[in-house]
């Protein structure tokens, strides 16, 4: 009996300064309102050793040139399997544990995910980090600031804005011009259906590519007010771009192979599937994929909903981020700026890895305005660095966004095998997300 | 499993000779059942070997070829280029991984056979109070999947700063709690105690016993929990996943994980994954058919007794 009161008594007292702790954690944010509050990051005054993982390949030697220049602010490169393979989860259980490494490769559609569980430092209170602001393409700063005014929860690293591959040798001698619009480019549909062909691959997995659709078309999947989300997989320009492809889908004028298989692959290479409306690292995709038919892709700007418009989408790109517990946030917050902004570590990195910086100045990098032998020469780069600059900066993702991948994709299976249609899978998604947000106790406004 | 097929293969392969033997006065054999069976057999035989073929196949292919010319049949063979290119990349970081494997399996897998046969041995021939709980506790483990202990794993070895190590991965790897219900088994019928009785009248201890003696006596079973054991390690994804980010430590599965979840930002990367697959399943091939016979020449030791 004595005992249980004393254990009682202990848990009490524990929980109690658990509540105090949680507390005065969450006055810290609201202290550091106003004016740049730089006291989260302030320089260690010492040498200092980070540990940065990431899953880009060869980017051991970038590091190593930072490195030698930088004796006081050692990186330390870790790596594993790509973020959603399984280094996020592997984040969260080492941010639980308390041995998270201080900086982090997180895509753009991940963050929110790290935001809602505080698995993020911010960098909002570091000087060089606000200073860089400008130097990064609008759209992918919105990406990591997360629609807050005063915090920063990444530096952007890669970008993915999309443009229309297409097979410039069969649409020449099919006499089929180049299309601008998705009105134009459904009609030349048609006319590749009729000459043997299909104009391009619906994939059923990539809803990144699809969300990409739905950025250029102006819409968006997620907004936050204060810490409140909301839901719009079904707004009407998502539907919009859902039911343009539902008619590709229902008059067979699309193939419907499984991306990223060989299938696929083989479906590039033998000329059976003509165009990709894709994002500027499916350069490689298609020249490692389609290695018959090279010398005869084209690129151009994306079609567009209306005629003569610009927008563009994004698909993919990634930032890196400080993850909760670094002991030096300074010191991590000015390596990675380094990483993403200075001319010989983006060199370095489009070298080693292909990566599409982030920021205005990486795009003229002079890698960047060579022609492509796979392209027939064609310095393709320009066309999306000009796409770069039209990507719409409002586009918000979610915080389940494995979920809602998943849950659409599901829904998008379906729709392709004749059940459903993509309206439907979308409005399915838009339920089950609005669902794994409450199951999660995250606010959903409305409800 | 691998035992009882190896033993209904022998009892198979006696009753033929005496059919034959017996000659035209013997019972017919059944014709038919005999097709069906080996029909069943091939296809089986042609599912497994398949993918290795195909897998023989992609690794002589350059990364264009493996997806434009037929899968199942030589293009350009150029699979010593290839080898020689998984051994450059990245200053051979694929040939630490084969030497991490081998260690996490072969010495994972050595130890972890040598504390279950201990174990085992224990607990069938010695009586001590708790011991049906210890082996009940022990076959609850044989239970619990691997994969469901990773994460608690993660969290005790961060406690102790062992995350991201040899160990990591390591200490997990020696703990085999079916090797132990199986050596137990194996050992009560196979180790008499008469013979224990002899050994420790001639003045042998009981650990000298055990080593000179009953390790003997009880191979049969041993190689078979080292078998498996080192499989499973070898195997053991969501270990490695989850403890380690350093490169240097890693198993050649994982590694070769990490990889191809890159592909699609580095293509070239396939040929590299598919030819270091083909590699790392040639440790496995060959530590089963060289520990093969040991099963054979086990049992037949056990049987001359």
């Amino acid at each position: 009996m004595k005992h249980t009161k004393t254990a009682a008594a202990a848990a009490v007292a524990l929980l109690s300064s658990v509540t105090l702790v949680a507390c005065s954690s969450s006055e810290d944010p609201s202290a550091s309102t106003g004016p740049v509050d730089t006291s989260s990051c302030q320089p260690a005054g010492e040498n200092v050793t980070l540990e940065f993982t990431t899953w880009i390949p060869g980017i051991e030697g970038v590091v190593d040139t930072w490195n030698a220049a930088n004796p006081d602010i050692q990186v330390k490169v870790q790596t594993g399997p790509n973020g959603n393979g399984g280094t996020y989860k592997n984040f969260f259980n080492q941010i639980e544990a308390g041995n998270a490494p201080d900086l982090g490769q997180i895509e753009y559609d991940a963050l929110p995910n790290f935001r809602v569980q505080d698995g993020l430092e911010d960098l909002g209170g570091c000087e060089e980090v606000l200073a860089a602001k400008d130097d990064f393409v609008d759209w992918t700063w919105s990406q990591v600031t997360l629609g807050s005014e005063s915090s920063v929860y990444g530096i952007p690293q890669d970008q993915g804005p999309m443009a229309l591959f297409y097979r410039k040798d069969l649409f020449e001698e099919n006499g089929i011009p180049v299309p601008t619009t998705w009105e134009e480019y459904a009609t030349a549909a048609q006319q590749v259906r009729d000459a043997g062909g299909y104009i391009t691959n619906f994939s059923q997995s990539d809803i990144n590519q699809f969300a990409g659709f739905v950025w250029q078309a102006g819409g968006s999947w997620f907004s936050t007010e204060g810490d409140e989300w909301s839901i719009s997989l079904d707004s009407p320009e998502s539907l919009q771009v859902a039911e343009y492809w539902q008619g590709l889908l229902d008059d067979d004028l699309v193939s419907t192979l499984p991306a990223w298989t060989d299938e696929w692959n083989n479906g590039y290479n033998s000329g059976e599937v003509w165009s990709w409306v894709s994002a500027v690292w499916g350069a490689n995709s298609i020249a490692s994929g389609a290695p018959d038919t090279s010398g005869k892709w084209a690129v151009a700007p994306a079609p567009q909903w209306t005629e003569g418009g610009s927008d563009a989408g994004n698909w993919g790109g990634s930032s890196v981020a400080v993850l909760k517990g670094s002991d030096h946030v300074y010191e991590a917050a000015k390596f990675a700026l380094w990483l993403n902004t200075s001319d010989e570590a983006l060199t370095a990195l489009n070298e080693a890895a292909n990566i599409y910086p982030a920021t205005k100045e990486g795009l003229n990098l002079p890698v960047l305005q060579e022609g492509v032998e796979f392209y027939d020469g064609q310095p393709i780069y320009d066309v999306f660095a000009e796409a770069s600059a039209q990507v719409i900066p409002d586009f918000t993702w979610g915080p389940t966004m494995t979920q809602v991948y998943g849950d659409v994709s599901d829904g998008f299976k379906n729709a392709v095998s004749g059940s459903g249609t993509l309206s439907s899978a979308l409005e399915d998604g838009n339920a089950s997300t609005i669902g794994a947000l409450e199951a999660q106790s995250i606010p959903v406004a409305g409800e | 499993m691998s035992t009882a097929l190896e033993s209904t293969e022998s009892k198979a392969s006696s009753h033929s000779v005496k059919g034959r033997s017996r000659g035209p006065r013997g019972p017919r054999e059944n014709v038919m059942s005999r097709t069906v069976a080996m029909v069943i057999m091939g296809a089986f035989t042609l599912y497994f070997l398949v993918p290795i073929w195909w897998l023989v196949i992609a690794g002589s292919k350059d990364t264009g070829s493996i997806l434009t010319t037929n899968p199942l049949w030589f293009a350009d063979f150029q699979m010593f280029q290839n080898i020689g290119n998984l051994f450059a990349y990245r200053d051979g970081v694929y040939l630490e991984w084969l030497r991490n494997s081998a260690l996490y399996a072969g010495v994972g897998g050595a130890v972890a056979t040598l504390l279950a046969g201990m174990c085992g041995y224990a607990l069938a021939k010695y009586r001590f109070r708790g011991r049906e709980m210890i082996f009940n506790a022990v076959l609850g483990g044989v239970l619990v999947p691997a994969t469901a202990l990773a994460l608690p794993l993660f969290l005790i070895f961060s406690k102790v700063e062992l995350t991201n190590t040899f160990w990591a991965v390591f200490l997990p790897s020696i703990v085999s709690p079916f090797g132990v219900y199986l050596t137990r088994i194996f050992a009560a019928s196979s180790v008499s105690d008469e013979l224990l009785e002899a050994a420790r009248l001639d003045g042998a201890g009981e650990v000298r016993t055990f080593f000179t003696v009953s390790i003997k006596l009880m191979s049969p079973a041993l190689i078979t929990v080292f078998l498996f054991q080192f499989v499973t390690i070898w195997n053991n994804f969501f270990l490695p996943l989850i403890m380690l980010r350093d490169e240097s430590l890693f198993p050649v599965t994982f590694g070769l994980y990490s990889w191809n979840t890159q592909l699609n930002q580095i293509p070239e990367l396939r040929s590299l994954v598919l030819i270091g697959a083909l590699i790392s399943i040639i440790p496995l091939i060959v530590a089963f058919l060289s520990l093969q016979k040991f099963w054979r020449s086990g049992l037949s030791a056990g049987a001359v007794k």
